[in-house]
């Protein structure tokens, strides 16, 4: 009886630690964006955290998109072939990218290649007292280290899914036009009739929007707030991955059936 | 902070890159994926054709001879004098269509996209720049075919 109450204490435990946890991940980032910046000092650190956090991720972004592209582009033709609607291609990979795949997979990659590299840089800065001597030269560490690395991750993601969406379109054409032999013309006929500029490419630009900010969002507070050794970084990192993960993956379906119920 | 000795300018141009980048993909998605605007085509004539019901015909539906692509189809809109529609094919110009073709809206497979279809004639005069193709035939549509054999059924 008394083990069965105090699993109920530790569940409730586990409860307010949680909160506690989204509370202050929640005043980090009241801390770092809703303060008025020095546009003149923050603005050549933003464009260096782009460089890191954007730039840096193309190559990936690139090849994982040409790669998805070319074999949506396989797999859709055998199937779509055997009901002589192999010119459909075009429509198939296109909607499959900028809706779902194109925000989902550039956020997932986003989080293993650039938020889980921000947690280990802040957290590292944490644990050697970087952070802290910020503050004694009252330099805030959440202006100075923070928020130039948060709002580089949130412009970052959708530009890379943009990236992502055009590469994998030019897989699946090197693939289905030139290798396969579809008509060119049939191709971005057919996709051009079925993709809608605002219902599909928009949202899926509203999606990747809402994914950069949370798992920015993510990776800046787990290295804000980890464990200042080794092994609370290295907790913070899997932390960081783990969670962003599972925050596109599950708020992905959450849009997705807002915008499916004509939102 | 971060103290690598990276040139700024250099920085500064790689996110320029990037930026560039993510508006020519947003450029592409607008207008080569989603069809905001229709691209200009390669060097061709145009013919026209006008049709009872154009049925699922697209612009830049391919046109074929036997098979074989020979141009596109450029615009489609409505003859406002016959209730026809009005087809503007852009044929390229290596082809040539002999002027008793017959102009059909035919459909690859069964659930596949619609395209045109020229039946070459026997005669030995081609078909100018700006000529309308005289012989068409309409798209068939289901609902009319089978409402027709149940008509006939009946009788």
């Amino acid at each position: 009886m008394l083990s069965m109450v105090q699993r109920i204490q530790s569940l409730g435990a586990a409860g307010i630690h949680f909160v506690e946890r989204v509370g202050e991940a929640g005043l980090v980032l009241l801390g770092a964006i809703f303060k008025k910046p020095n546009l003149h000092k923050s603005f050549p650190l933003l464009i260096q955290q782009i460089y890191m956090v954007g730039f840096l991720s193309l190559p990936i972004i690139i090849v994982a998109g040409s790669f998805i592209g070319m074999v949506l582009a396989l797999q859709g033709y055998n199937i779509l072939e055997k009901f002589a609607a192999a010119d459909e291609l075009g429509p198939l990979v296109a909607l499959s990218v900028a809706r779902e795949l194109g925000p989902v997979v550039t956020g997932l990659l986003f989080a293993g290649r650039a938020g889980s590299s921000l947690t280990a840089e802040i957290g590292l800065m944490k644990a050697t007292d970087q952070l802290s001597s910020m503050e004694l030269m009252a330099v805030d560490p959440l202006q100075r280290v923070v928020a130039p690395r948060f709002w580089a991750g949130f412009y970052s993601l959708p530009l890379l899914t943009i990236v992502f969406s055009m590469f994998s379109i030019f897989g699946a054409y090197a693939v289905g036009v030139d290798w396969i032999g579809l008509d060119a013309g049939s191709f971005w006929s057919n996709m051009q009739a079925s993709v809608d500029f605002r219902i599909d490419i928009v949202n899926g630009i509203i999606k990747s929007i809402v994914f950069g900010f949370f798992t920015t969002w993510i990776a800046v507070y787990q290295g804000y707030a980890c464990v200042p050794t080794s092994e609370g970084i290295s907790h913070a990192t899997t932390r960081t991955v783990v969670f962003s993960s599972l925050v596109i993956l599950g708020l992905d379906f959450v849009l997705t059936a807002m915008m499916m119920g004509g939102w | 902070m971060n103290t690598k000795g990276k040139n700024k300018s250099i920085v500064e141009f790689w996110v320029g890159i990037f930026l560039l980048l993510g508006i020519a993909g947003l450029v592409f998605l607008a207008f080569q994926v989603s069809g905001l605007t229709q691209k200009s085509m390669s060097h061709g004539y145009v013919l026209k054709a006008n049709f009872d019901n154009v049925g699922g015909l697209k612009v830049r539906a391919p046109v074929q001879i036997a098979g074989v692509v020979v141009g596109r189809v450029t615009n489609i809109e409505l003859n406002a004098q016959t209730y026809q529609a009005e087809a503007t094919l852009l044929i390229y110009d290596q082809y040539t269509v002999p002027n008793d073709s017959t102009a059909s809206i035919l459909t690859q497979g069964l659930l596949g996209s619609n395209y045109l279809g020229i039946t070459p004639g026997y005669s030995t005069v081609s078909y100018q720049a700006g000529n309308v193709i005289q012989r068409t035939n309409s798209a068939l549509i289901l609902e009319q075919l089978i409402g027709q054999f149940l008509f006939n059924m009946k009788k």
